[in-house]
């Protein structure tokens, strides 16, 4: 909107709204935010990029108050401000919508906006919530309670919450990543007007689309420093993400072999779960040698497919087939002991048990070591071992705790530790989720390894470009249903967004699914 | 009819103490904190009353004693559980034993004293009511005062701004924090009310309830104060009405021996403990709906410097 | 200058050794400020509560004693709380412990063969195993929170031991006093070291702690216990039963409660009464935490605990301060060393004037 462009120029001249100066904040021995500094004009949108751990949600969180820099300055309008709780930063006229919501379940939209206005009258509240509402076009129902909401909605009311207290600076931390295309399109109108209106917008993402297509000014942040400050309508895609990555993406291996058998087959598979995320009539095959990808905005039953899938969650026998025999009655080491392994979302606590050893956490999912009342240690010592070393696992010794390895280094462990036992079926669930570039490219490796040696491969992920580059085959899930599958050269990433929303052309039968090869 | 009347009596009498007891755990449970040491709290208000009420001969001086009694303690905890954010559970426990320590240790002092007379209970006139009289009217004014606390303690969770904070620090004090209220604050605020409430119940106990200091006079009643809580889902109207259930278990282990029944004195002592167990399995088989009805952030610490 | 607590990225594990040793030491100069306040010299005090104990070998030997049942208990509540199984009834077992072995050593006769100890030893392990049971059952059956009701099965239990030693096994030669008859000397636990009280009962509880470590260290159960206790999802995850690792540990844990019982009992009371226990299962949790669930740091523990009680009974006798200061010094003890735990996980952090 030109009129936006306008305004940002215009006051380009005068006293930044927001004004973070040389930050610096240690965690330990990690610098997140390394004499940082920061501005954000009046009108203004700016996007602030950076792949996992580059330090915007911590430079965001400092100017938010929940946490306080280690040396630095914050001004508001030009004058300094003390900002070390989150009530200071309301006050100075700061709000933020978090990444995850800080809503309460059990309370109503209404009760909750009204825990973000503590000076306001109940009375009054609804009012001036519909007429916001109405105004940016985020209509909420104040009576429902927060927990019977899908993430959209939630999303509108932790807008409407934040611009309620009608801040100077709105602060949003990767806002679209719970969100469909068509919510996201409404979410960027809804800036827009905001920022026309005068309020400063900073917008913490790591999709370069989006930010071209919102951002009139895009910092840019990489391990704790400032690289960039450019204009991102006038930069390529490739341009950004080498600012962001440092470097260009390193290539993936190609493929070439045809698929083999069918070996894995879900049919039909029904769960119910206590949040309502459940799986609705789930069916589809996975072949040896295969790579089957399932695309899906997080919290649309991915959790519950791959607990089914993995034997964390027991189901009807016959909804989950390996070879042919129906397994869906069985634990996850039972399964296991059949050739079906599984690498969870979550490192540190489900993957692996932080406070143990990797030697130890090598133990966790081989049974041969766990037969008979001794532990078999030297089998641990040594699988940790050959993951350590295959995978490249910067680790100083095996006798160090797990939750001392970084991000990328503790997936590689886990990776190596399934991959090594040599599974025919390998479920994955957000292979590289918080995964610095150059693991997550060997772990992606590793993937197409494995397929080359005749395992299917199930991938749960939320990033579709690496769905892109590794699926044979591509699924949607949305509010717990599958979709038909694609060739990745069959389906665009835009209508893969159309239908990420829960809207796909209806399979005519099965039969169907069986013919796209 | 006397009978009636005197059953009602004693079971309202029986109640009173876990009624109290019960509503302040409800207030700290819904800020999100469990306090496991209700019994050190309680028995500490117990000796600390008793031996006020014995120097200053008011009994309403003793009552405020054990009341301040109460909440030191838990301010204890406090310091401790949200301050330091040590393990709610061992803390709480910790508590209760180190309660019971000092307990102890001070009653040393007023071991086989007796405590002054004190005018009769009750409303005058109604008290002397045929039927309900004795049963409803007859009662030490602490059994007033502690409906009445559930009753504002309801009013004040549900009709309140207030309620709402508290409501909605013990479901997520991250989010509450996030929108700039003093989480630690208020969870300390409620525990000390708690404390209050415990050092209340016991101080009815040493005083009105049987008017002497031992070390047994609590006998487990702050734990069943904690079933209890979770057996009416942290609402105040559901604790008054389990507080009384349970008194009546109490007492009817003394009706039956009244009765002229066979049973050694021992396992109707039994009955209370065997009641909550009961209770407690009643409750817990479905734990989807403890899950639904309980504050989402119970037992977690909340660390304002250390937000993910 | 303003502080604040963030947490580490892991622990520290110069706090997780150092932690103990300085809890005990405030807790120490905590009870140096107790006796001042009670009008007795710090110096003496602490002569009195901490050195005399342990000035000759009989003062060791009873310190082993009383050591014994803290050490039994906290071995086995050491397991059940590194699986996250919050059993807190230890003392309600050790009572069903002592009146299952108490029944079988009142069958003994000055005729029965001098091996009777070992069948009282093992029905009192039963016993305790046996009333764990209960809550374990109700836990895995029903889902019912185990802290209270092994709570509330400690005070049955105490009714329990009342009517028993009142009403079924009284002594009728006892004048009428709550207790059953002395045991036979067949169904008493043989003396260690001559001259002293000390029985087979403490070589017992260091095989306990012994067992403990070999359980965690090297065991397949251990391994999965650990696991549960420490990452349920993990533990999920692998296929580890939540179901055999709450049976496991309740079990294990009512044993040696038990047996502790037992050997109070078959040892040095040699009879049953209405209090055979002044709370060791309650002191058993102090010792276990302070112990860092550690065989080792449990065995210390035990000696400081049972440091305290001898103190407090020696500072009644000698100092005419009450043996009530026991109970409080066992409290803070714990208060403290929970406070110090506070820095294993967290970091004080300081800030310089107003912050950015």
């Amino acid at each position: 909107m030109h009129a936006g462009a306008e305004s940002a120029s215009v006051a380009a001249a005068g006293t930044p709204r927001l004004s973070l100066g040389d930050v610096t904040k240690h965690y330990g021995k990690v610098v997140a935010n390394d004499a940082v500094s920061f501005d954000v004009m009046p009108g203004e949108i700016v996007a602030l990029l950076g792949e996992n751990g580059a330090g915007k949600t911590t430079l965001m969180k400092i100017a938010y108050g929940i946490t306080q820099a280690d040396r630095g300055t914050i001004a508001v309008d030009g004058a300094v401000v003390g900002i070390d709780s989150p009530r200071r930063a309301r006050a100075a006229g700061i709000a933020m919508v978090f990444q995850q919501f800080a809503l309460f379940e059990a309370a109503t939209v209404l009760e909750n906006i009204a825990l973000g206005l503590p000076r306001a009258p109940m009375r009054n509240i609804e009012s001036r919530v519909m007429e916001l509402a109405a105004r940016y076009g985020l209509p909420v129902d104040p009576m429902k309670r927060v927990h019977d909401l899908s993430m959209g909605e939630r999303q509108r009311v932790e807008i409407v919450r934040g611009l309620l207290s009608q801040p100077r600076v709105l602060i949003l931390d990767e806002p679209t990543s719970v969100l469909t295309p068509n919510a996201v399109d409404r979410l960027f109108l809804t800036l827009q007007q905001l920022a026309f209106d005068g309020t400063s917008i900073v917008f913490i993402s790591h999709k370069l689309h989006e930010i071209r297509r919102l951002a009139t000014r895009c910092v840019v942040m990489r391990a704790g420093r400032v690289v960039a400050d450019v204009d991102p309508r006038v930069q390529t895609e490739s341009a950004l993400a080498r600012l962001m990555l440092g470097a260009d993406t390193p290539d993936l291996a190609s493929h070439t072999a045809p698929p083999g058998e069918v070996m894995f087959q879900v049919r039909n598979l029904s769960v119910g779960t206590d949040d309502g995320s459940a799986l609705e009539d789930v069916t589809f095959d996975v072949r040896s040698g295969e790579i089957v990808g399932i695309a899906g905005v997080s919290g649309n039953g991915q959790t519950a497919l791959m607990a089914s899938l993995a034997g964390e969650t027991r189901v009807r026998s016959d909804a989950v087939r390996l070879s042919g025999e129906p397994i869906g009655n069985l634990d996850t080491a039972q399964r296991r002991a059949l050739g079906l392994r599984y690498i969870p979302e979550q490192r540190l606590g489900h993957g692996a048990v932080a406070e143990l050893s990797l030697e130890e956490n090598a133990l966790l999912t081989d049974a041969s070591a766990q037969s008979g009342l001794l532990m078999h240690r030297a089998l641990g010592l040594a699988g940790a071992a050959r993951a350590v070393e295959r995978f490249g696992v910067r680790a100083s010794s095996l006798a160090q705790k797990a939750e001392t390895l970084s991000g990328g280094n503790l997936q590689k462990f886990i990776v190596g530790r399934e991959v090594l036992q040599a599974p025919r079926i390998l479920l994955v669930h957000q292979p590289t989720w918080g995964v610095d570039a150059g693991s997550a490219a060997a772990i992606r490796n590793e993937l197409i390894a494995l397929r080359a040696a005749g395992c299917g491969v199930v991938v749960v992920s939320e990033e579709l470009d690496e769905l892109y580059q590794l699926a044979d085959r591509l699924f949607v899930m949305a509010n717990g249903r599958l979709s038909p599958p694609r060739k990745p050269h069959q389906i665009s990433s835009a209508e893969m967004g159309v239908w990420m929303g829960g809207e796909w052309p209806a399979a005519s039968d099965h039969s169907a699914v069986m013919r796209v090869t | 009819m006397d009978a009636l009347a005197s059953l009602i009596a004693i079971t309202l009498n029986a109640g009173t103490p876990l009624l109290l007891a019960a509503i302040g755990i409800v207030i700290n449970e819904r800020s999100g904190v469990v306090n496991l040491g209700t019994e050190g709290m309680m028995l500490v208000g117990a000796v600390v009353a008793f031996a006020v009420t014995l120097a200053s001969g008011q009994y309403w001086i003793g009552f405020i004693a054990g009341a301040i009694a109460g909440a030191l303690m838990a301010s204890l905890f406090a310091a401790l559980a949200v301050g330091l954010m040590t393990n709610q559970f061992a803390t709480g426990l910790a508590l209760a034993l180190f309660g019971a320590g000092v307990a102890t240790f001070i009653g040393i002092g007023v071991q086989g004293e007796t405590l002054p007379a004190r005018a009769a209970d009750g409303v005058p006139v109604l008290r002397d009511l045929a039927l309900f009289g004795p049963a409803l009217f007859a009662h030490h004014w602490m059994f007033y005062a502690s409906l009445a606390l559930a009753g504002a303690a309801a009013w004040f969770l549900f009709a309140t701004r207030g309620g709402l904070i508290l409501r909605a620090v013990g479901e997520s004090p991250e989010s509450a924090y996030a929108l700039g209220y003093p989480v630690r604050l208020i969870r300390w605020a409620a525990l000390a009310f708690g404390g209050a409430c415990a050092g209340l119940a016991g101080a009815y106990l040493s005083t009105i309830y049987t008017p002497l200091w031992s070390e047994g006079i609590v006998a487990g009643r702050g734990w069943i104060a904690l079933a209890l809580v979770t057996f009416a889902t942290w609402r105040p109207g559901r604790v008054v009405l389990g507080a009384f259930l349970f008194g009546g278990v109490t007492m009817m282990q003394f009706y039956l021996q009244g009765a002229g029944v066979e049973i050694p004195a021992q396992w109707l002592a039994m009955t209370p403990y065997l009641a909550t167990i009961v209770v407690l399995v009643l409750i817990s088989r479905d734990p989807r709906w403890i899950r639904l009805n309980m504050p989402a952030a119970l037992g977690r610490s909340f660390n304002p410097h250390g937000l993910p | 200058m303003r502080w604040s607590l963030t947490p580490r990225d892991r622990a520290s594990p110069i706090w997780i050794w150092l932690s103990p040793f300085v809890a005990i030491a405030l807790t120490l100069a905590a009870g140096c400020a107790l006796f001042a306040a009670m009008g007795t010299a710090p110096i003496q005090g602490l002569m009195v509560f901490i050195v005399e104990p342990l000035a000759s070998v009989r003062g060791w030997s009873e310190l082993a004693l009383k050591a014994t049942p803290l050490v039994l208990c906290a071995c086995g509540l050491a397991v059940c709380f590194r699986t996250n199984v919050w059993n807190i009834g230890a003392e309600g077992q050790l009572i069903v412990g002592a009146i299952v072995g108490g029944g079988v050593a009142l069958l003994a006769t000055p005729d029965t063969s001098r091996i009777w100890f070992v069948l009282v030893l093992l029905a009192s392990a039963v016993g305790g195993a046996l009333w764990a049971s209960i809550t374990a059952w109700l836990r895995d059956r029903f889902n019912a929170n185990e802290i209270l009701v092994s709570l509330m099965l400690v005070y049955v239990a105490q009714q329990l031991i009342s009517w028993v030693v009142q009403g079924p096994w009284r002594d009728p030669a006892g004048y009428g006093f709550p207790q059953s008859e002395m045991f036979a000397a067949a169904a008493r636990v043989p003396t260690l070291v001559e001259g002293t009280r000390l029985t087979l009962g403490s070589a017992l509880a260091v095989v306990a702690a012994a067992a403990l470590w070999l359980l965690f260290a090297r065991t397949v159960i251990g391994f999965q216990l650990k696991v549960i206790g420490l990452a349920p999802l993990a533990a999920r995850y692998a296929g580890f039963t939540n179901r055999r690792a709450l049976w496991f540990a309740m079990l294990v844990s009512g044993a040696l409660a038990g047996l502790a019982g037992g050997l109070e009992v078959a040892g040095p009371i040699g009879q049953l009464t209405s209090s055979i226990s002044p709370g060791y299962g309650f002191a058993a949790i102090i010792v276990a935490f302070v112990g860092r669930l550690h065989p080792v740091g449990i065995v210390l523990a035990s000696l400081v605990m049972a440091l305290f009680y001898i103190g407090g009974e020696l500072a009644q006798s000698r100092l005419g301060l009450p043996s009530a200061l026991t109970g409080v010094y066992q409290g803070l003890l714990l208060f403290f060393l929970l406070a110090c735990d506070t820095l294993v996980a967290h970091r004080v952090q300081f800030r310089q004037g107003a912050p950015a």
